[in-house]
């Protein structure tokens, strides 16, 4: 399709329509002296210059190319098989977005259909979107769901201080425009082995959700059997924010009778890029699809009898239901989604659990290891934990990092900014594509700097 | 078009029978015409609550669009046909008998006044249709 631009005549034609003389009249509004400021750039380069400096920039930055990462909190770096950015740069797929002429695009929307088969059988859940920007949008999406799943009659939304610091803000953004509604649980700075009795004991009938993290942003696997009881005897939804790489290993959020699941998808064949957004994952009980944001993939036959993929249930979305959706969201990630499915389709159930296993191994290794260094030991010893674990450390986190920067290792996050009473705290997350020589290194680098 | 004599009609769309105090409510034959299949709906509203002339009774979606059905009148909600949940087929089939949504008792009768009677309501869907 070609884009055409408006004519010189066309402008005309317009500006006369509405009244005005000429497009900068359309300005007037801004004060002379922002209308055309100067921006003072640099002269022309040629294309091979540009390329040069470019390639300058990009060479100061460190990648996990060069580094060994301990740094998760959020996003993961997993070997990404070859085969999965040669599929996805195939012309026919090469589209960042959501599909506009849906049903001609067979081969996009079959894909996003296998995509979301591979969610519901992750997660244990009845129904996949088409999914959302990330993780965190899509945990805000729950809490747009629950109020309007009660109409807007119950108004609390119950975060634990335990799911990641920026999901927590990314749902109170969402919900700020909602009557009434408070976002709230995660305000104690109690300590957090005693946060889950507090939070359940703050579920009550004006809660409309509750949100928990699993693994928890502390690497924790939590069992919330009791919680989702609790919350289901009172009437409210339960959102569980998982790491998809973890349900390889651990009970999904099905098996807990969660109402809703969402995820980050990076782990699941998405390079790392400035911490994102990668993809968000959606799932949820089929009673709510209804209330479901976002796009959804149907199978059916055509008038042939043919199987052929469709938008399903779009009358619930924006586009149709203006004001009265649930959500204003009426896109998805398509590259992203595809390089999921392709990534869980190469591996397959025994290579993805392989993988989870992996994880899990290794970072109970670099936990023995980091845990016997005179001075650091585990914040929470006796909690299971998956690929993350939170280490005690002898100096500001600040202190350690830039030494083992300065050894080719990206060292873990520092809990100090997001959580203050967690000086002197590092999340450390160890994935499949971490040697025994990696972590030994790490762990010998960190002993220095203790006994700097 | 079916536009029963003995109801009373709504700008939206909506029908109302009353008897006394009690009043049914649904939407009209034209208004389901309109939607064309309707495969959901989703009632706002529970019994005993007090609604007000205009509150959102409940949403209807068909293959084409969605679209509100409004309270023509104030009162509480007295009764909510459910069945219509697993079976809104029934509002294109019977959308004055079968296919009833809500009763209410009426919290003022004068607010009738407002709507059309079947004469009309024809009218007005005439002029719709230009």
């Amino acid at each position: 399709m070609m884009f055409t631009p408006h004519t010189p005549q066309e402008i005309e034609e317009m500006l006369k329509v509405i009244g005005v003389d000429k497009i900068e009249d359309l300005f007037e509004n801004v004060p002379e002296k922002h209308r055309f400021p100067e921006l003072d750039l640099p002269e022309p380069l040629t294309e091979m210059e540009a390329a040069d400096e470019l390639d300058y920039i990009s060479s100061g930055n460190a990648s996990t190319d060069e580094f060994i990462s301990f740094l998760g909190a959020g996003a993961y770096n997993h070997y990404i098989p070859a085969a999965v950015d040669m599929l996805l740069r195939r012309g026919e797929f090469y589209t960042a977005y959501t599909p506009y002429q849906p049903e001609v695009s067979q081969g996009t929307l079959q894909a996003i259909f296998e995509f979301q088969t591979l969610m519901t059988e992750l997660t244990g859940m009845d129904v996949s979107n088409a999914s959302h920007y990330d993780g965190a949008t899509a945990a805000a999406e729950a809490a747009n769901l629950a109020y309007h799943f009660f109409r807007g009659k119950r108004k609390n939304i119950l975060v634990s201080r335990a799911v990641h610091p920026q999901y927590r803000e990314t749902i109170r953004t969402y919900m700020q425009g909602l009557e009434n509604v408070v976002v709230l649980g995660d305000e104690d700075q109690a300590d957090m082995s005693t946060g889950l009795q507090q939070l359940t004991g703050k579920i009550d009938n004006n809660t409309a959700l509750v949100v928990v993290q699993y693994p928890d942003f502390f690497g924790r696997v939590i069992d919330y059997t009791n919680l989702i009881k609790i919350a289901h005897t009172q009437g409210a939804l339960v959102c569980m924010i998982f790491n998809p790489t973890a349900l390889g290993l651990i009970k999904p959020p099905g098996d807990y009778d969660a109402d809703i699941a969402v995820g980050d998808g990076q782990p699941l064949g998405i390079p790392l890029s400035f911490g994102g957004p990668y993809l968000g994952i959606f799932t949820c009980k089929k009673k709510y699809v209804r209330k479901l944001a976002g796009r959804l993939v149907g199978e059916t036959v055509d008038e042939e009898g043919q199987r052929a993929y469709v938008l399903t249930l779009t009358a619930r979305e924006q586009h149709i239901r203006r004001e009265k959706s649930t959500s204003n969201i009426c896109t998805n990630q398509g590259l992203m989604a595809l390089a999921a499915t392709i990534y869980l389709s190469l591996l397959g159930k025994d290579g993805f659990q392989q993988v989870a296993n992996l994880c899990y191994q290794k970072a109970h290794y670099a936990a023995d290891q980091l845990s016997n260094i005179d001075g650091f030991e585990l914040a929470f010893p006796e909690t299971p934990f998956f690929h993350e674990f939170v280490l005690r450390t002898p100096k500001p986190v600040n202190e350690i990092s830039d030494h083992l920067i300065n050894h080719g290792i990206f060292p873990g996050y520092d809990l100090s900014e997001a959580y203050p009473e967690m000086n002197n705290h590092m999340l450390i997350a160890v994935t499949e594509t971490l040697s025994r020589e990696d972590i030994e290194f790490f762990a010998a680098t960190l002993e220095e700097v203790a006994n700097d | 078009m079916n536009t029963p004599k003995a109801l009373k009609y709504a700008k939206t769309d909506e029908w109302i029978k009353v008897e006394g105090d009690q009043a049914v409510i649904g939407i009209t034959d034209y208004a389901q015409d309109q939607l064309s299949d309707v495969v959901f709906i989703e009632f706002m509203i529970e019994e005993g609550d007090q609604v007000s002339k205009g509150d959102p009774l409940a949403t209807l979606e068909s293959v084409k669009a969605a679209s509100d059905v409004n309270f023509p009148a104030s009162g509480t909600v007295t009764a909510i046909h459910e069945d219509l949940v697993d079976e809104p087929e029934v509002i294109n089939s019977d959308p004055y008998e079968a296919g009833w949504m809500i009763k209410i008792t009426l919290e003022d009768p004068s607010e009738l006044e407002d709507l059309m009677d079947s004469e009309s309501y024809e009218a007005y869907n005439a002029e719709r249709e230009g």
